[in-house]
């Protein structure tokens, strides 16, 4: 490793160790929430010295934005201050971790050095087919791109899957989504009296957006795809929605709308499989989408799984974002 | 040793810490962001496993003549979405819980619901009835 490497490394884990211990010391959550996005932050810097570029993509908008806000919203319709810590809570708790990080640091010397290219997940053979001969076979760029939505595209679907019970479980546990009419910003105080935050979340509003499509349609050559795709743009109309309000976000997309694109992503997704086994193939093998060019099929698979990977993601995010938000007017 | 595991026992701390809130915390929702502290320390630890010295990121470019493995970045990725759709799932549980207890504190909500069963919601509904619940909420 060169030295700026290690100095770089040493300096962000120990920002992180710190607002890590930071978070656990708080007990105002306001804090502690906010803490934790410099937490992400901070990840994803990691994330991008240890190349990993597409997961440092992810990283930013799900944990700075998303789950930030989620957090936030959450904090409002509870308590935001924690009970002290009992002492008798804290010794079992210590011995736990004690042990547990105890043998994770004694299993770790049979771990590669760090950054070793001889350790085994290189050395596999794996790892060539993905670097090297992908690049014949499919022929896009970004090898992480590939590997999700082609190699490992039935693994992809599960996630997505998951992803989709997520949100109708938010759904059936916090309700129905609260009409539009019940969602105007009660009394006095409302973000849009603000004349700076109004005019740049609207300025910003379509750059966002169509940043996330930049991302979604440009994940072939360089870092994004579908996951990253779909979280920024919710997170735009998350946005919106903090700003203008929650009817007014809802009326950009209604709720209808937004349940159809729910269940819309991993039906596309599945339906792709489906189609390439009518073609003849196996479940998701896109060299059948176009017969007599294996390469162009592959990427035509990839675009629409990728797109529907994003509608799903996309939807999802606003869906639980609706969810919390409309909870706290409907209790009121 | 130091200088070859240095960064992945930076990273154990950093989970260790997760777990130890996950632990001792009583505060439901400081629970869950302890959890995704320990999953963050989890995500890491697997990025760098993948690292290679003097690797670049694997977007294949005729320039570049070392990537590091894009396996652990792909499982990563979408373990952070599905990381955050399940986090709202817990934060949805947690919501439920302060509405029909009045307290997202883990001590006072076995103890409002042992000594007041009536107050809360039944023994029964909490093991998966959903509609109970639901119903309980409203009365």
């Amino acid at each position: 490793m060169s030295t700026e490497f290690t100095l770089v490394a040493i300096a962000l884990l120990a920002m992180l160790t710190l607002t890590a211990m930071i978070i656990s010391r708080l007990r105002g959550l306001y804090g502690a929430a906010m803490v934790a996005a410099l937490f992400s932050l901070l990840t994803a810097s990691l994330f991008v010295l240890m190349d990993a570029v597409d997961v440092a993509f992810t990283e930013a908008a799900v944990g700075v934005g998303v789950s930030t806000v989620l957090v936030l919203t959450v904090l409002a319709l509870t308590h935001s201050r924690e009970a002290v810590t009992p002492r008798n809570r804290r010794l079992p708790a210590v011995a736990v971790v004690v042990a547990a990080g105890g043998a994770l640091v004694y299993a770790s010397q049979d771990l590669p050095a760090f950054g070793s290219a001889d350790s085994p997940i290189q050395t596999h053979p794996i790892t060539d087919v993905y670097l090297v001969e992908s690049q014949e076979d499919i022929g896009i760029p970004n090898v992480v791109t590939e590997v999700l939505a082609s190699y490992r595209g039935l693994d992809t679907l599960g996630e997505l899957i998951v992803v989709f019970t997520a949100g109708l479980t938010v759904l059936s546990l916090l309700g129905t989504l609260a009409p539009p009419e019940d969602c105007k910003p009660p009394g006095r105080f409302h973000l849009t009296d603000y004349r700076v935050i109004r005019i740049v979340s609207g300025l910003l509003m379509p750059f966002i957006l169509l940043f996330a499509l930049y991302v979604l349609f440009h994940g072939d050559y360089g870092p994004g795809g579908g996951f990253q795709a779909g979280v920024i743009f919710a997170s735009g109309f998350v946005l919106y929605g903090l700003v203008f309000g929650l009817d007014r976000a809802q009326q950009v997309v209604p709720p209808r709308v937004l349940w159809l694109l729910v269940s819309l992503g991993p039906l596309v997704y599945a339906g792709v499989g489906v189609t390439t086994m009518l073609l003849g193939g196996t479940f998701l093998d896109y060299d059948m989408l176009n017969q007599g060019h294996p390469e162009s099929g592959q990427h035509l698979g990839i675009l629409v799984v990728e797109t529907a990977i994003g509608l799903t993601v996309a939807a999802v995010m606003m869906t639980i974002f609706f969810g919390f938000a409309s909870r706290g007017v409907t209790r009121k | 040793m130091i200088a070859t595991h240095y960064v992945y026992w930076v990273l154990f701390a950093i989970m260790m810490i997760g777990l130890y809130v996950v632990i001792s915390h009583g505060n439901l929702l400081k629970k869950l962001i302890g959890l995704s502290i320990f999953q963050v320390g989890v995500f890491l630890f697997y990025i760098s496993l993948g690292k290679v010295r003097g690797g670049s990121a694997p977007i294949i470019s005729p320039t570049v003549q070392t990537y590091s493995h894009p396996l652990p970045q792909v499982l990563i990725l979408t373990a952070i979405v599905v990381g955050v759709a399940t986090l709202a799932v817990g934060l949805g549980l947690a919501v439920r819980i302060f509405e029909t207890y009045g307290t997202v504190e883990e001590d006072e909500v076995i103890t409002r619901s042992a000594t007041d069963p009536a107050d809360g919601v039944p023994e029964d509904s909490l093991n998966g009835g959903g509609g109970d619940a639901a119903q309980g909420d409203e009365a």
